[in-house]
């Protein structure tokens, strides 16, 4: 256990910085418009991200090492994909996904 | 996904996202409480700090007593994304009041984000308060309820791995990914693809020297760049 006050300080302080980093940016933008390199820049956003989220999952890291794969989720991945482009429905997706990897982990890949 | 921008759709659309919230927050609240945080330690930090990945770092370093700063530091480097989210779902919001803005930006998350990004593909690159503001909220309650949930039954089940409910979130990420690609008009989807490939590559060797949270922000910049020069250069 630790003192309430050490956790609800940490709480509150974290919970400013990520308020901070998601406001700021909306606010100072009402004032200034982004240049055109910015806007194609930003527009990679969506894609990159949710690449590297993705693909971070599927290794495990060794620092001063090649990563390891994460067999289980690399697995998972792929009827999560065809379900993907079957389906097109991101519940669909996301119950495959979770039934995939359940299943791999009964089995024991 | 059609042209409308009521709050019913926002509630029909972002429904099918609720689970991948449920099953991380659900996790969450249960290492929360693994952890030796109390029930309404977790659901404050869920409700105050609302920052998915970001909590699982925190945890971690309360284990280890860390002092504050460092907490501070990791937290705006892991989270610093979503100053890039911020800054790209800006445009859209121009129309809205700084109040309205402020809000949005509140309970911004990488999902909704990107479930807005999918959305305005469809709606000729509009968005609205009343759309992604109900979008939110359900992220954001669902989100709370969640790790409420797991710390509840934290002290029963042990360890949330043996139910694929930690796949949920990268099952979330792919089909985002996925729709995002089919539906954006802008980019080239061979131009697409390449930043993928380039962001596979960036985190598998980024991974051998810099710690996976970090890796995120970094892949994107340079997932981002790539995709800028490529576009210059080729497409």
């Amino acid at each position: 256990m630790y003192s309430f006050n050490y956790v609800f300080t940490i709480i509150i302080s974290s919970g400013f910085v990520v308020w901070l980093s998601k406001v700021f940016p909306l606010v100072i933008l009402k004032k200034y418009k982004l240049n055109e390199k910015a806007v194609s820049f930003l527009s990679f956003v969506p894609i990159t991200i949710m690449s590297a989220l993705w693909f971070e999952s599927l290794f495990v890291q060794h620092l001063g090492q090649l990563p390891g794969l994460d067999i289980e989720n690399l697995v998972a991945s792929v009827p999560t994909i065809l379900s993907a482009i079957l389906t097109r429905s991101l519940l669909v997706i996301v119950v495959v996904g979770i039934i995939s990897l359940a299943l791999i982990r009964v089995i024991g890949i | 996904m059609n042209d409308q921008l009521t709050r019913k759709r926002a509630v029909i659309e972002t429904m099918p996202t609720v689970l991948g919230y449920v099953g991380i927050g659900i996790t969450v609240g249960i290492v929360g409480r693994a952890s030796g945080l109390t029930v309404l330690e977790v659901l404050l930090m869920s409700m105050i700090t609302y920052g998915g990945s970001v909590q699982f770092v925190i945890i971690s370093m309360i284990i280890r007593h860390s002092e504050l700063l460092p907490i501070i530091l990791a937290t705006f480097l892991v989270n610093a994304r979503m100053i890039l989210i911020s800054m790209s779902v800006a445009p859209y919001l121009e129309q809205e009041s700084v109040l309205k803005n402020i809000l949005l930006g509140t309970l911004l998350t990488d999902e909704t984000y990107v479930l807005s990004m999918n959305k305005i593909n469809y709606t000729k690159k509009r968005l609205n308060f009343e759309w992604l503001n109900i979008s939110n909220l359900i992220a954001y309650f669902t989100w709370a309820i969640a790790s409420f949930t797991g710390a509840l039954i934290g002290d029963y089940v042990g360890t949330p791995k043996k139910f694929g409910l930690d796949f949920a979130l990268v099952a979330m990420f792919i089909g985002l990914l996925y729709l995002q690609i089919i539906s954006e008009r802008e980019i080239k989807m061979m131009l697409q693809l390449l930043v993928v490939l380039f962001t596979l590559l960036a985190i598998y060797i980024g991974l051998i020297f810099i710690p996976a949270n970090i890796l995120i922000l970094l892949a994107t910049i340079l997932g981002c760049s790539f995709g800028v020069i490529m576009k210059n250069v080729f497409f």
